[in-house]
């Protein structure tokens, strides 16, 4: 493909680093991402990541926009209140930048499409709001070998993590089960300070622009915690487990599970 | 002696930073190493910057010649992928 000079200008601060250039941003928008959730997390990933140009970004969210949301999910607007957030989503992307494709996927992710959905991605980005969900896309990005941005955020902490199946750690290498849904913090307790998902989720698409461009190094075998009221981040070493249930050199997990949804949904 | 027939040529008058470099280093891309671009610019700031940009991604500057009142004549040896 040969650019075009609106696209030269869209681009020129990308073609100008020695790690993007034309062939950097050439393999950007060939790029396919799909961002699961379109809360929190998802506007803001999705956001930049339609600014740099991924030429194919799918979003699945079932949900539609409520007036609680607008504090922090920023893809979304007044007037759009009552419309899905996948189409929202859509219209602010692609209002943002004409070479994207969006993809909206109204559905909520379960075993039996899970696979489905994401096999027409190079990369999966998980900014969902629930535990069986998490669990479920780090299960089938683990089984498919699809690498996964994994982000998570409560009250004023955020974390982040790249999996790169059997490169490295997984979800379950970190956490080998969902917590109990009593642990699960109520929906009372449950707030998040607005530009706390900005932080997280911009962390992710940078973790997705670098390993679209193979420049860098990423967050591997590593969590990623920032604490807003203290402005810290520190990473964790989380190493791969041989014996994690599904990443483990003989996994006890071969094929998907459904957690029962017994948790508080947090709209994240 | 250096060899300074080049390989490809680009008209980039007209054109001001940071378009002269983004259009500069797209054509350099598209070459082979060790082949040869001249750039002919008229814009005197990317006269210094083109040049010097050039030589920050690694590549040669063999010449910076301003051939008539207005235009300058760039010739970079291009070093690697
Ligand atoms: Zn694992």
């Amino acid at each position: 493909m040969e650019f075009t000079d609106e696209q030269i200008h869209r681009y020129s601060r990308h073609i100008i680093l020695p790690e993007v250039g034309g062939k950097g941003q050439k393999r950007i928008l060939q790029s396919r991402v799909l961002i699961v959730g379109a809360g929190g997390l998802g506007c803001p990933v999705g956001y930049y990541l339609a600014a740099a140009g991924v030429g194919t970004i799918g979003i699945v969210d079932s949900d539609t926009i409520e007036l609680s949301n607008l504090q922090r999910q920023i893809a979304h607007n007044t007037e759009r209140l009552g419309m899905p957030k996948a189409d929202s989503a859509k219209l602010t992307f692609e209002a943002l930048n004409p070479d994207v494709t969006v993809i909206p996927i109204k559905e909520r992710l379960n075993k039996d499409n899970i696979l489905d959905i994401i096999r027409d991605y190079d990369i999966v980005v998980d900014g969902s709001d629930n535990f069986p969900t998490r669990y479920l896309v780090n299960d089938a990005c683990v089984l498919t070998g699809k690498p996964l941005v994994s982000g998570a955020i409560l009250r004023f902490e955020g974390q982040v993590t790249t999996i790169l199946p059997r490169d490295g750690h997984c979800y379950r290498c970190l956490f080998e089960e969902p917590p109990p849904p009593g642990l699960v913090p109520s929906c009372q307790e449950a707030g998040v300070l607005g530009a706390l998902p900005g932080v997280i989720g911009a962390l992710q698409a940078m973790e997705v622009l670098k390993l679209i461009l193979q420049k860098g190094e990423p967050l591997k075998n590593q969590l990623l915690i920032y604490n807003a009221l203290t402005t810290s981040f520190r990473k964790v070493r989380v190493p791969r487990r041989s014996d994690c249930p599904v990443c483990g050199d003989s996994p006890t997990i071969t094929e998907l599970h459904d957690y029962e949804a017994e948790y508080c949904q947090m709209r994240f | 002696m250096e060899d300074l027939r080049p390989d490809k040529k680009i008209d980039i008058r007209g054109l001001v930073c940071p378009y002269t470099f983004v259009k500069s280093k797209l054509a350099i891309e598209d070459m082979e190493v060790g082949e040869v671009l001249e750039i002919l610019l008229d814009y005197e700031e990317a006269a210094r910057n083109v040049p010097k940009s050039m030589q920050e991604h690694g590549h040669t500057v063999l010449k910076v010649e301003k051939v008539n009142d207005k235009d300058w004549i760039i010739v970079v040896r291009k070093e690697h992928d």
